[in-house]
């Protein structure tokens, strides 16, 4: 579950780790009160969306007085903000943070991950703050330092100093006992919350000498949701995409992608490699969707649904090796599509495993458009047709 | 032979008066393992299917003689039932279960450090020794004993791969899932490391997925050591990065754990990757013979 930079300050602050004085500002008329409360000039105004990437693409403006607080403000909200990592459609700015302007004297990165090679939490520190941590790995990989967690002791003093004291130059006394400070309560924070990740970038020291998360990152582990029931208010579902939204609603594990093939599979590594395939195959996927073993006849209805909801989509590739999932419950929940949804797109059906036969046999005999493939190479052969046939664009 | 499992494998089903656990039982039994107990925390006494089950892990290893555990319990109480398993001395514990928090496996890896106990999983379908053992989820049916290893992080693309090397007449010596979470109990290597050791293994097949480098790690370990021949198969080509696919460890992140890194990096060590899975029985086919 990812969480937006005030959600995560927030957070930080109740734990101990301070953060810029700032406000949550929903509409222009807000950002000129905030100004009256929030010290500054100068000010800045952060768009909140779940998006790296947001400086460059304007989505972060420092301004100098009220007037252009609100201009900038209103010239955010409301708008979609296109940055690298959305795509050209960009995410809808719904609010924005205003924060007081602050005095930089140093910025480092800090953040804390679950290293998989180790299995272990581990405090990831550089002096190189402010920056893209991508950039600093290629360009400077010696200046990032990592400390891993042994989980039978937790995070220990002497990992903070074997972390600072490799600083060039090594900072101030003050300067090192806040970091460390803070190390602690990032560990803190981290494990208390099931972060998947928690990222402070940049840290800044200021020339007041106090020490501030500028913009903040926290996700948390979606398999300890069940245990964190005070951040489910945090979930923010306008972040997502709609079809993603709703297939949560039945427990489908669906992913909208751009191509023209829907494709429909059980089992995670299945619906990847069938995604795979399709491009292969010369046409481009349109979803990942895993409906898993335990599917039932209406969530195989409702993901055919959410798939056809895609208007690009020009076919469907449904791939389905059945174990537990039995074949012929999905032939069932496909018809069972067909009578809410107007199926217009061929299916291209390739079923193994459990009442493969009667599997088959339903789909046949129904008036839907199906081509029934016996293996995966057969598959990818008519999604190739199909495309070639010029039915899909 | 096989690694891990065989004829003498002995196995402790954790959660089984629960929906899964009941059922796989059954299908475990009707494949012929030696399932010889059950564990379910306040059940003990019942039967499920004239299989005597237990209040702990303990009292089933202590009567029943249990030496391997298959387990199906709920992710809260997942890694504690896991570590409730190593700390019997299983020789194996299997875990089925999808959704355990990250930090309880941490915790739970942490545990098995110095400990005898082999972990397989979580988020795993088993292992099987066609013909000898079944202890996990994977349809008995598609497989058939044979020479070939298979090492995968997935459930039905296992299936998929099996299905056509039986087809093709190549079958298997041991498959296994080591799951599809960040944190599992083994790696590739691990496994591999068996296999070589093995004198009915001939080659092995490795099914990898994006995210993390355990097949970055397998492919410098094969270069470096594994005789035997190696056919892998990737999937994610085409998973934008940043998104969970499905399973918890599927995910390109920090530019870490793509597929075509793991391809190039096996690639690169002399392994053969498959690229088109509809003809990956015949790839196998030919480099294994």
């Amino acid at each position: 579950m990812k969480l937006h930079e005030f959600q995560a300050k927030d957070l930080l602050t109740k734990l101990g780790i301070p953060t810029p004085q700032g406000q949550l500002v929903k509409d222009p008329d807000q950002a000129f009160k905030a100004a009256q409360i929030i010290p500054g000039p100068p000010w800045v105004v952060k768009a909140q969306v779940h998006t790296g990437g947001r400086g460059k693409a304007g989505g972060i403006k420092v301004v100098d007085d009220p007037d252009e607080m609100v201009a900038t403000t209103k010239a955010l909200l409301k708008k979609s903000l296109v940055t690298k990592q959305t795509g050209p459609e960009g995410i809808m700015v719904r609010q924005v943070l205003i924060e007081t302007g602050v005095d930089i004297e140093k910025e480092f990165y800090l953040s804390m991950v679950v290293d998989r090679a180790t299995a272990r939490p581990t405090m990831i520190f550089s002096q190189a703050g402010g920056m893209e941590i991508e950039e600093v790995a290629d360009q400077t990989p010696e200046l990032i330092l990592k400390e891993h967690i042994d989980p039978a002791t937790g995070w220990m003093p002497y990992q903070a100093r074997n972390l600072i004291y490799r600083i060039d130059p090594i900072p101030s006394p003050p300067a090192i006992k806040s970091l460390t400070s803070v190390m602690d309560g990032v560990y803190k924070v981290f494990m208390t919350l099931d972060c998947s990740l928690l990222e402070i970038n940049p840290l800044v020291t200021t020339r007041e000498g106090k020490i501030l998360a500028l913009d903040a990152k926290i996700q948390i582990d979606d398999n300890a949701l069940f245990r964190q029931k005070d951040l489910h208010t945090l979930d923010d579902p306008e972040e997502k995409d709609p079809l993603e939204l709703m297939a949560e609603r039945y427990q489908l594990s669906y992913i909208r992608l751009n191509g023209n093939i829907g494709a429909m599979v059980n089992g995670a590594g299945l619906a990847m490699a069938t995604m795979d395939l399709i491009k292969m195959a010369g046409a481009e996927p349109a979803n990942f969707l895993d409906v898993g073993g335990g599917a039932s006849e209406e969530m195989i209805t409702k993901g055919l649904e959410i798939i056809l909801k895609d208007k690009r989509v020009k076919a469907i590739l449904i791939n389905i090796f059945g174990g537990i999932l039995r074949c012929d419950v999905l032939a069932r929940g496909v018809l069972a599509a067909a009578k809410n949804t107007d199926i217009k797109v061929p299916l291209i059906v390739r079923l193994e495993g459990t009442n493969v036969d009667e599997g088959r046999r339903i789909l046949e005999n129904s008036d839907l458009k199906v081509l029934v493939a016996k293996n995966l190479a057969e598959a990818a052969d008519l999604v190739t047709k199909q495309v070639s046939l010029r039915e899909i664009q | 032979m096989s690694i891990l499992v065989d004829k003498n494998t002995r196995v402790v089903v954790q959660g089984i008066t629960g929906k899964e656990g009941t059922f796989h039982t059954e299908q475990m039994l009707g494949y012929g393992t030696a399932v010889v107990a059950g564990v379910t925390p306040g059940k003990g006494g019942q039967s499920i299917e004239g299989v005597p089950v237990f209040n702990s892990l303990h009292e089933a290893v202590e009567k029943e003689g249990a030496n391997t555990s298959c387990l199906f319990v709920p992710p809260p109480f997942a890694a504690d039932a896991i570590m409730e398993g190593i700390s019997a001395n299983l020789a194996v514990v299997v875990c089925i279960t999808e959704g355990i928090p990250t930090l309880d496996m941490v915790k739970v890896v942490g545990f098995l450090n110095g400990k005898e106990s082999v972990l397989i999983g979580p988020n795993c379908p088993g292992i099987i020794s066609p013909g000898k053992t079944k202890v996990g989820i994977m349809p008995g049916h598609i497989h058939t004993p044979g020479p070939v290893g298979v090492i995968s992080r997935s459930g039905t693309l296992t299936y998929e791969v099996v299905d056509q090397l039986t087809r093709v007449g190549l079958g298997q010596s041991t498959c296994l899932g080591i799951g599809g979470d960040p944190i599992v109990g083994t790696t590739f290597i691990d496994h591999l490391k068996r296999f070589m050791d093995d004198p009915d293994t001939e080659g092995v097949v490795i099914i990898g997925e994006i995210g993390g480098t355990t097949e970055e790690e397998a492919a410098k370990y094969i270069q470096a050591e594994f005789d035997k021949p190696v056919i892998a198969f990737i999937a994610g080509q085409t998973a934008p990065p940043g998104k969970r696919m499905g399973h918890a460890g599927a995910i390109i992140s920090g530019g870490e754990g793509k597929a075509q890194d793991k391809i190039k990096a096996l690639e690169s060590a002399g392994i053969t990757v498959v690229h088109n899975l509809g003809r990956l029985g015949e790839t196998v086919l030919q480099v294994i013979k």
